[in-house]
């Protein structure tokens, strides 16, 4: 790896003008996250962090004439909630009113995108420390200003609701930045406690709310330029299938059409009309070499323990001999999972005269630019790529192909161009969430408790082959960071454990999806713990708890596990049961207690009990939100969803046959129990996707016996 | 052709070539009407569900040709920001979207269930709102139709 870059949070730029007064803005900032920190040097080498070279007013913060403040973020909103919690950090430490922050997605030429993207859940808790600390210099800022302005010693001066007030006298914010071109910046101050807080902590509600319940335009989708013309893209069926030559004789003739675009691996319809777009586009025979006709078992060869790259991530003690006769071995599997995400993958792009403007839902802002720039052949500079909100990320929008796409028809025809996926594309090239097969080992000790606990499971890339993710990461690494999510054993009391992972690149695109590799890898860990709690004949709760460890991590794990437990009953009862099941992801530890029967011959979810250290909840009621969607997507997931490879095709293409869980699958009560047990927030919008799969299947088993080891859950 | 209908309350006559094209992209390319979400294009998900003529239609699969003479409501004619529906309000009060692309489609269909049916019962709502939401909002989404019927059943007794 290269020499770590020197990266400073005091790196201040100030600019005046845009349209605006008194604009601040700031150079880069810290990498709170290990994982993000760890990747620093790898987002860096991919593109240039925006460090202000001084001649663009790249921008966190604005002050505008109405006395507000406008926060251009770095992350794009999907739905998780985190430009509200923005605006609870900025109002807090910047001593504004919650009305007066407005929330914005930074667009690559007015703003400071995240260099590397917005997922992980990580938004939130990756600026809770810089993001304050930008809006606490902020206001010092301003109370350096207003003091010369106002004549009178700083120290005297306190702000409240966007007001400098002191000796008498009082300033908005928006006066005293009037005119101002020579700011001093000064040290970077205190945080308050986050007890003094007004906002943070309260459950606001979302700042998004009202746009998303009158039916604003604010979505990629939505987005148009003047004079915009409509364009499509052929996509192969056949998995693997490469594009070899294309008639377009009757499609060039088709009313509407402007331009038949013929690249070296793809042809595009570009046209006055959606409608006509896509009438010209059945008339294009394509002729696709397709090498091989995959099918489920091929793909079902390739993913096993045993093959691949093998990687072992975590290791305690001796392994176990599988023919000691003590030693229970159980196997599970997933399937692949589609994102399903209702916003169509879409661009809408012009470029002309040297430049390229693209509007469009992405998590990668930075990649999206880079990779528009490198193949129009612009100066990074020269592509402005504005982001709206997403109608949906989990993933799916790391990768942002079509943009490119939607740029190289623009340019051909000099006119801004709309380009989305039609649903049957979004279905058989997403990417997807990879199949996984695990096989879980373990013994118990004499004790009647845990002895040994091992996963070794494979998967398809996550992380790997990742645009986010360089390859050079994962040779020193060896392993996939996205597949291994939840893979690990977190009950570290136990006295020999281990990780074994199985890595195969899939000859289909496999990628993030909500929480990676946790969904599955919790299924089979949390099932198998379960079934080793069974065996022993003890409570599962119990069973869990004497093997967590007493490291500090463990005690939040521990205090989430008995707060959970206490709702828990062993028995079935009235044909109801309950399951139980816990994760740690991203150090967030989550437990489950899912209430389930069986309703004409169909697994039934009646009630969810979440219980969640999220350290510090900004926002609590969306933390909720956020605690439920992961559940019932999670649900989803485990019971419903998968995709299968047919004639060497992936289907489903539609909603429906892809089964999804519906308000009429949804459990009617999801109850919310938050731990704050530490003193900063973490991730939130994944980790209590983990134990959702097993809580149901552990449930299932009390009810009937039967151990399902295959998502999705299917009773015999 | 030429076709006339009422949108939003407005009379409104487009001319267009061919009348089959659905009613989802006049709206939004013609009429620049863009709450109505497009989701899959066959009618699958409900993400591009107005009413016309009170019920609830899905309308990537509804030509155009058969809107002539009806009245076609969008999210944009259902309520506004200072005289809400009751649905709507309903969603407010319970912070039911998340990334909110899929939630007009869900709010018309709550509206045209609650027209015909004031007050559905768990069942009616599980047999009548079959959009699909990813994000998953269906717990707060159930209470919210609840709430709405409550505020809609409060409306007309002091109407």
């Amino acid at each position: 790896m290269t020499e770590k870059k020197k990266v400073s949070r005091r790196k201040f730029l100030i600019r005046g003008g845009l349209g605006t007064i008194g604009v601040l803005a700031v150079g880069t900032y810290v990498f709170r996250n290990p994982l993000r920190r760890m990747g620093l040097e790898m987002a860096e080498t991919m593109i240039p962090p925006y460090s202000g070279s001084g001649t663009e007013a790249n921008l966190w913060f604005e002050i505008t004439k109405e006395n507000k403040v406008v926060l251009h973020s770095p992350k794009v909103e999907m739905g998780q909630g985190s430009f509200t919690s923005f605006a609870q950090m900025v109002a807090d430490e910047l001593d504004v009113n919650l009305d007066q922050v407005q929330v914005i997605g930074a667009a690559t030429a007015t703003g400071i995108v995240d260099a590397l993207s917005t997922g992980g859940s990580l938004s939130v808790a990756s600026l809770w420390l810089p993001l304050r600390e930008m809006a606490a210099t902020v206001r010092e800022m301003l109370k350096g200003e207003a003091a010369k302005q106002m004549g009178v010693d700083a120290s005297s001066l306190s702000t409240k609701d966007g007001t400098i007030e002191g000796g008498g006298k009082s300033m908005t914010y928006a006066e005293v930045a009037a005119g101002v071109t020579e700011w001093k910046l000064p040290k970077t101050p205190e945080l308050r406690p986050v007890k003094d807080y007004k906002y943070i902590g309260q459950p606001i509600k979302r700042v998004d709310l009202e746009a998303k319940v009158f039916g604003d335009p604010i979505f990629g989708m939505d987005a148009e330029m003047p004079d915009m013309l409509h364009a499509c893209v052929i996509r192969p069926e056949h998995v693997g299938a490469t594009f070899k030559s294309a008639d377009t004789s009757k499609a060039e003739s088709m009313p509407g059409v402007v331009k038949i675009v013929q690249k070296e691996d793809w042809v595009g319809v570009v046209a006055e009309t959606y409608a006509q777009a896509q009438a010209a586009k059945m008339t294009i025979k394509v002729d696709w070499d397709v090498p091989k006709q995959w099918t489920e078992e091929d793909i079902r060869g390739l993913l096993q323990v045993g093959k691949g790259n093998k990687m072992v991530t975590q290791k305690k003690g001796g392994a176990v001999d599988p023919a000691d006769e003590d030693v229970v071995s159980m196997e599970f599997k997933s399937p692949i999972g589609a994102h399903a995400q209702i916003e169509p993958n879409g661009a809408v792009a012009l470029v002309k005269d040297g430049s390229a403007t693209i509007i469009l839902s992405t998590q990668v802002i930075g990649v999206t630019q880079k990779q528009v720039s490198e193949a129009l052949g612009l100066p990074l500079d020269k592509v402005n790529v504005i982001p709206t909100y997403l109608g949906g990320g989990f993933g799916r929008r790391l990768n942002t192909v079509h943009a490119v796409q939607a740029a190289q028809m623009s340019q051909e025809v000099g006119k801004p161009v709309k380009y989305f996926f039609t649903r049957k594309e979004e279905f058989q090239h997403d990417t997807f969430r990879p199949p996984t097969h695990h096989i879980m080992r373990g013994k118990l000790g004499a004790d009647g408790y845990l002895d040994s606990l091992e996963h070794h499971y494979a998967s398809g890339d996550v992380a790997i082959n990742s645009v986010i993710m360089p390859a050079a990461l994962h040779s020193i690494l060896g392993t996939d960071v996205g597949a291994m999510r939840g893979g690990n054993i977190m009950y570290r009391g136990t006295p020999k454990y281990r990780a074994v992972q199985w890595h195969t690149t899939l000859p289909f695109a496999t990628s993030w999806w909500r929480s990676l590799g946790l969904l599955a890898n919790t299924f089979a860990i949390e099932s198998f713990v379960d079934e080793m709690a069974i065996k022993a004949g003890k409570n599962p709760v119990e069973f869990r708890l004497a093997s967590i460890g007493d490291e500090g991590a463990d005690k939040r794990l521990k205090a989430v596990i008995e707060k959970a437990g206490e709702s828990y009953r062993d028995e079935a009862s009235n044909g109801r049961a309950m399951g139980f099941a816990a994760s740690v992801d991203a150090g967030a530890p989550c437990a489950h207690v899912a209430e389930v029967s069986i309703e004409n011959k169909e697994i039934k979810v009646h009630k969810v009990l979440c219980v969640f250290d999220c350290g510090i909840a900004v926002n609590p009621d969306q933390v909720r939100a956020q605690c439920e969607g992961s559940i019932v997507m999670g649900m989803s997931g485990a019971m419903h969803e998968k995709m299968t490879l047919k004639d060497g095709q992936l289907y489903p293409t539609i909603y429906g046959p892809y089964n999804m869980t519906l308000l009429r699958h949804a459990p009617k009560d999801v109850e919310v129990i938050l731990i704050q047990g530490d003193d900063k927030p973490y991730p939130v919008g994944e980790p209590p996707m983990g134990p959702i799969g097993a809580a149901i299947a552990n449930a299932v088993r009390r009810l009937t016996g039967e151990r399902l080891t295959d998502l999705p859950l299917r009773l015999s | 052709m030429k076709i006339s209908f009422t949108i939003n309350g407005q009379a409104q006559s487009i001319e267009i070539e061919d009348g089959n094209t659905p009613l989802l992209w006049v709206v939004r390319d013609m009429l620049d009407l863009k709450g109505t979400k497009f989701g899959c294009g066959k009618a699958a998900c409900g993400a591009c569900t107005l009413h016309v003529d009170g019920e609830a239609i899905r309308s990537c699969s509804y030509a155009v040709k058969f809107a002539e003479g009806k009245n076609v409501t969008t999210i944009e004619g259902l309520g506004t920001r200072e005289n809400p529906h009751p649905v709507q309000q309903a969603w407010v009060e319970h912070v039911v979207p998340q990334c909110g692309y899929c939630q007009p489609g869900f709010m018309m269909a709550t509206a045209a269930l609650l027209e015909k049916n004031p007050n559905p019962t768990d069942e009616d709502i599980d047999n009548n709102i079959i959009n699909v939401c990813r994000c998953a909002t269906y717990v707060r989404m159930r209470k919210a139709i609840h709430r709405a019927a409550e505020l809609t059943q409060s409306a007309n007794q002091t109407s």
